[in-house]
């Protein structure tokens, strides 16, 4: 292979485990499930998008941040400003009594628009403000901390009060927010009736190849030479700075690009759910994307997909049938994996998957010889 | 927004409200004595602790049914006896999740905060399945209730003015345990040096697991406090935690006086500014100012000078 697969998708084991997945999201799951189905694991996907950036935060740079649904929330609000300033053009809105502003503003008697969501009514920056929103906040809150050596426990509970910050905030300001209820009632994307089953197959198609656009962004980065930097960083942060590095910058932009990449999980949220409201801001939202990413391994990318993946069948699942064990199950779900498997199920492929995969390649080259099958790589 | 009021109108504001705010102070300084005896102390976060303030609150609620249903004459007392088993329920749970659960976790603290997290989930639903989504009160004894006023306009609850007493009575209890005791004296020397305090003799595991239960009793206790200003509800304790955690946070661990200080602090901002600013933005406000004053000021309010591993 050459150096650039070799970065974007470490071993060969690497790549392999890349096209499982990719089959198994563009090839197994549209093709036995519904759109009703398909439309929720896409929504689980966007979760997907956070729990990417919480691998390289928490899993590779050892900085666990309580608060990303702030950034996916972020990300969303700003999707669903532009999309809702489309839906609420004078002439759909003209029962209101100021037509042209959105629905919720109306009912608080806000009657013109507020000045920070005129711009929102161009695409190009609701794009640009998706991606930079997150960032800018990132920046900020990360320069403050780590420039200060602000770490560890510290930090994920101001994280998490920030959380708390944003959803009462958001909730607190109906008539500019849309409060408890969120922004609703979006129906199309520069004209593209998103809410038809095609559409939503194409949103689908749309987050798949931005998250392994993500996934592989991670990958190139935690395989320069920062990723053996932050790994360091998080084994023994002390050494790495009496080395000559500035720790906190390293720390910044890791936090900076995981903010990001959940921001985009956020807008793709909003794309394919039609809503975003304060509830997926708030702590508990937040924490749940720390155990997605523990699910599945906090140092795996890929066992981050994985873990969302199975999180939330599991949680549709049983609070379907048993509502009350629900959080039973996920609570346990939490002691059991920091406990005994604090590698998540990427921990179990190493440990044991690997093994058995290589005793029974081994067995079929006993049986059919073949000469060059190399060993398994070390990443996964 | 001040201008619209009078100045005696004002003042009767104040007062009121910051007696609101004292009320708020004292759970929240409950709270955060327990936690910040966990937190600054063992370095392990408790995700779960406002579950074990309701759990406090539950075994008032618990003991304020038996003693209507069996003892109805007994119930101006029975309330001074609830909290004392309060505390005790409040301490053997923690006592039962610290052998069971937090032990193997100390070298990791991101790791507890996840795991107390899942614990706090389990008690929550295991609340909910015993004693219903629907909040509970219990009875109260007569002479908690009603309130007296000092003028016209000022209205001082009695139950605020015992929940006030009962604070400062734990608060002195747990300084001088802290200061006072051998007891506290082996806990602050396992908070200092580790290795050392094992060398001369002291079972830190053994302190650990007390400091532990303590800590998770006096939130029991805060839970019996709390049932005198509010009701209680599976998730009354998970509404409190993060403002607990930023008193304990604010005041600089390791400093029961900055505990005290960020508490009183805290909720007397909330508790003004939720009147003059509508429904949650007082709180989001003074949750803002806190988070702006720890990115200049992360050390807290009070911080130890000891330079820390």
């Amino acid at each position: 292979m050459n150096t650039v697969t070799k970065r974007l998708f470490g071993s060969r084991e690497g790549l392999v485990g890349n096209l499982i997945l990719a089959f198994i999201l563009i090839v197994v799951l549209p093709g036995t499930m519904d759109i009703f189905r398909l439309n929720l694991v896409g929504k689980y996907l966007t979760y997907a998008f956070v729990a990417v950036g919480l691998v390289m935060l928490w899993g590779n740079a050892g900085v666990l941040s309580l608060g990303q649904g702030v950034f996916f929330g972020l990300g969303g609000y700003c999707m669903a400003m532009f999309l809702k300033l489309e839906a609420s053009d004078p002439i759909s809105t003209k029962i209101q009594s100021t037509p042209g502003i959105p629905d919720f503003m109306d009912w608080n008697q806000i009657t013109s628009l507020p000045a920070f969501w005129v711009p929102f009514k161009s695409f190009p920056f609701a794009t640009f403000a998706i991606l930079v929103v997150p960032a800018v906040l990132a920046y900020i809150l990360g320069t403050a901390m780590f420039k200060r050596r602000v770490g560890g426990v510290y930090f994920a509970v101001i994280t998490q009060a920030l959380a708390l910050i944003l959803s009462l905030g958001i909730d607190g300001n109906q008539g500019v927010t849309g409060g408890r209820n969120g922004i609703t009632d979006l129906r199309t994307l520069l004209g593209w009736d998103i809410r038809t089953s095609h559409a939503q197959y194409i949103l689908y198609f749309a987050s798949v190849a931005l998250l392994f656009g993500c996934i592989l962004l991670s990958r190139w980065v935690l395989s320069s030479k920062m990723g053996r930097i932050l790994n360091a960083m998080s084994e023994k942060e002390d050494r790495v700075r009496f080395s000559g590095y500035d720790v906190s910058n390293f720390k910044i932009f890791i936090f900076c690009l995981a903010a990001v990449i959940s921001g985009i999980g956020g807008a793709m949220f909003v794309l394919q759910v039609g809503f975003i409201s304060p509830s997926l801001v708030g702590i508990v939202p937040s924490i749940e994307m720390v155990i997605f990413a523990a699910v599945g391994g906090k140092k795996s990318l890929l066992g981050a997909v994985y873990g969302t993946l199975l999180v939330n069948s599991g949680k549709s699942l049983f609070s379907e049938t048993f509502p009350q064990l629900w959080l039973f199950a996920m609570g346990g779900l939490f002691i059991l994996v920091v406990v005994l498997m604090p590698n998540g199920l990427a921990g179990l492929w190493q440990n044991y998957g690997r093994g058995w995969v290589a005793a029974a390649k081994k067995r079929l080259m006993e049986r059919h010889p073949v000469s060059d099958v190399k060993p398994a790589g070390q990443i996964f | 927004m001040l201008l619209a009021y009078t100045s005696s109108e004002l003042t009767s504001i104040f007062t009121m409200q910051g007696f609101a705010g004292l009320s708020l102070f004292s759970v929240l300084l409950l709270m955060a004595l327990g936690l910040a005896i966990i937190f600054g102390q063992m370095g392990v976060i408790n995700m779960a602790h406002g579950e074990f303030m309701a759990a406090g609150a539950y075994t008032v609620y618990l003991c304020s049914t038996l003693t209507t249903r069996f003892a109805p004459s007994f119930q101006s007392y029975y309330f001074l006896i609830a909290i004392v088993t309060a505390f005790v329920v409040a301490a053997s749970l923690g006592l039962l999740v610290e052998w069971g659960l937090i032990r193997f976790l100390y070298k990791r603290p991101l790791d507890t905060l996840l795991a107390t997290w899942g614990l706090s989930l389990i008690m929550q639903q295991a609340f909910r399945s015993t004693f219903g989504a629907r909040e509970v009160t219990p009875t109260l004894p007569d002479w908690l209730m009603g309130s007296f006023k000092p003028t016209e306009s000022i209205d001082i609850p009695i139950n605020g003015v015992f929940v006030m007493g009962l604070t400062l009575f734990i608060t002195a209890l747990v300084l001088f345990f802290t200061f006072k005791t051998r007891a506290g004296l082996r806990m602050r020397a396992t908070v200092q040096n580790r290795v050392m305090s094992s060398a001369v003799g002291i079972n830190t595991k053994l302190v650990d697991r007390l400091t532990f239960a303590i800590g998770c009793g006096i939130a029991g206790v805060a839970g019996a406090a709390f049932t005198t200003i509010g009701s209680t509800g599976p998730d009354s304790g998970s509404r409190y935690i993060v403002d607990t955690f930023l008193v304990v946070v604010f005041g600089g661990t390791a400093s029961l006086l900055g505990t005290m200080a960020s508490a009183f602090g805290i909720a007397q901002t909330q508790s003004i500014s939720e009147f003059f600013l509508q429904g949650t933005m007082g709180k989001v406000a003074t949750l803002l100012a806190i988070v702006i004053i720890l990115m200049i000021r992360p050390q807290g309010l009070f911080a130890s000078k000891v330079r820390r591993a």
